[in-house]
């Protein structure tokens, strides 16, 4: 699985960091990062949480 | 009872939500989405924000529908529920039998007396609603008045801001917010307006409209008139529970179920429609899209694990609204506190957090520009965190 973010429509409000911080992180500077672009298989269930949950719909999974 | 086929009837976030996670869970009976709007499901909040301003067009309000196997009756209408024969009847007539239901109809906005259906007079809850502002406003209109203070307000104040347009916002209460926020958060609010060149009417009330067919400004209840080309109300919304009145159901407020979403057997409700009976907050109305989604799926789990088996839903709610450069966001619900405190920066800084205290615990936080700190602070307001008093 690999997690793409579209960071123009990205509006950090960090919905994804509070269902998926393993993987998301929004820091000091307001600005998105991914902590894993490719998180294990067990994170799935979360990652999916969070593509749902993001209200720009800047989320996406491949594979 | 095995559950073969549900209905959701409302086409919309929690609705959606609700799909999505009878799927997750494997449900493979059929799923009905009955939606009284043509379009399918669309993203509420840029209607304030991205799409108001202009930043954003209608393909990128989409919601993501990862799954194929939804059967779409949208520009449907619901108009009735009979509970005991397990049936939605819909404006046409026609009957859609259910195993289980999901009412997940959300709310409309509340228009005040006198202004609906008049040219230049808006609410905002629909992509049109927020098309036909765009629209007004292309055609030159400049100078708004903007009706209430909460969030959608503040936010339609930031964008017209954006845009160009004279503001004014007339707010009741004595600050913006001031019901949700308090005293020295709602100061805070203020001052971002005005900083903004946003004109305030706190503390008064609208008395009607001026103009006939077009509206030409707003009565304020001293008897002046503001001068206005387009009016935008946000005074709160009404839960769409019309079409549920011969049901039996509770109504009052919105539909009332239980802690596990529960309205009545093998029928549950979710999202701004649903009044939760909250393990923590006791029975609340939500109208937040984190609960919207939330309870979406807990309600699809209710369905799937039937009334003796469903877990209790218990979720510290969420809230972010973005107003000029700033974000904001509420954990938690701050019911009756009895202290705010200033817990890291300062209330006339850029970044601040503040939090909302009762007896000493933390029952909500307010985050300014401190996204990066949501997760600490819900962690707190999730296990009511004692907080030490303050010795200076
Ligand atoms: C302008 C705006 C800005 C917002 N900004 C934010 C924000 O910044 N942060 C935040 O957390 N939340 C925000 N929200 C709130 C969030 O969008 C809502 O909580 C969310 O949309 C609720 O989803 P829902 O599915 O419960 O209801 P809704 O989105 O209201 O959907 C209900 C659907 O049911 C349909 N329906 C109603 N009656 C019937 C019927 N009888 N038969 C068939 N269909 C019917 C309606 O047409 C509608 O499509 C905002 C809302 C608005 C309007
Ligand atoms: S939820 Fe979406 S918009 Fe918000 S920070 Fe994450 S990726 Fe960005």
């Amino acid at each position: 699985m690999k997690v793409v973010v579209d960071m123009k429509a990205c509006m950090s409000n960090a919905l994804c960091m509070m269902a998926a911080p393993e993987v998301f992180e929004v820091r000091e500077d307001g600005m998105l990062y991914i902590l894993n672009e490719t998180p294990p298989e067990e994170l799935r269930a979360k990652v999916v949480e969070a593509v749902r949950l993001c209200p720009t719909q800047a989320i996406t999974i491949e594979g | 009872m095995s559950l073969r086929s549900v209905v959701i009837v409302g086409a919309s976030l929690a609705g959606l939500a609700a799909a999505h996670r009878l799927r997750d869970l494997a449900f493979d009976g059929t799923i009905t989405i009955v939606g009284e709007e043509e379009s399918p499901p669309y993203q509420r909040p840029p209607l304030s924000k991205q799409f108001l301003t202009g930043d954003w067009e209608r393909p990128r309000l989409d919601l993501r529908i990862q799954r194929q196997d939804f059967d779409w009756r949208l520009g449907a209408r619901a108009t009735g529920l009979n509970v005991a024969e397990r049936r939605v009847t819909l404006a046409s007539g026609e009957h859609v039998p259910f195993d289980g239901l999901v009412i997940a109809t959300g709310a409309r906005a509340r228009a005040p007396a006198g202004f609906a259906g008049r040219n230049g007079a808006y609410t905002l809850r629909t992509v049109e609603d927020a098309s036909a502002i765009r629209d007004r406003i292309a055609r030159g209109a400049r100078k708004a008045v903007v009706v209430g203070a909460g969030f959608i307000g503040c936010e339609v104040a930031s964008s017209l801001r954006k845009l160009g347009c004279d503001v004014t916002v007339v707010e009741m209460d004595r600050l913006p917010l001031l019901r949700v926020l308090g005293e020295r958060l709602g100061e805070v609010c203020r001052t971002l307006h005005e900083a903004h060149g946003v004109k305030l009417e706190l503390g008064i009330g609208v008395d009607g409209f001026a103009g006939s067919d077009a509206i030409e400004g707003v009565r304020l209840s001293d008897g002046r008139v503001i001068e206005a080309e387009i009016v935008i109300a946000g005074i709160g919304v009404t839960p769409n529970v019309g079409w549920l009145e011969d049901s039996g159901l509770d109504l009052q407020n919105g539909v009332l179920c239980d802690a596990t979403g529960m309205a009545a057997e093998n029928i549950v409700a979710a999202g701004d429609v649903a009044r939760w009976d909250h393990p923590r907050y006791g029975p609340v109305r939500i109208e937040h899209w984190d609960s919207a989604i939330g309870q979406g799926e807990a309600a699809a789990a209710t369905l799937i694990s039937g009334r003796e088996r469903a877990a209790a839903f218990d979720m510290t709610s969420f809230f972010w609204s973005d107003q000029y450069e700033n974000k904001m966001q509420l954990v938690g619900m701050p019911q009756s506190p009895d202290e705010l405190r200033v817990v890291e920066g300062a209330l006339d800084e850029r970044r601040f957090v503040a939090v909302f205290l009762r007896g000493g615990r933390v029952t909500g936080a307010f985050l300014y520009n401190s996204m990066h700190r949501v997760i600490a602070y819900k962690a707190m307001v999730d296990s009511n965190a004692h907080l030490e008093a303050k010795t200076a």
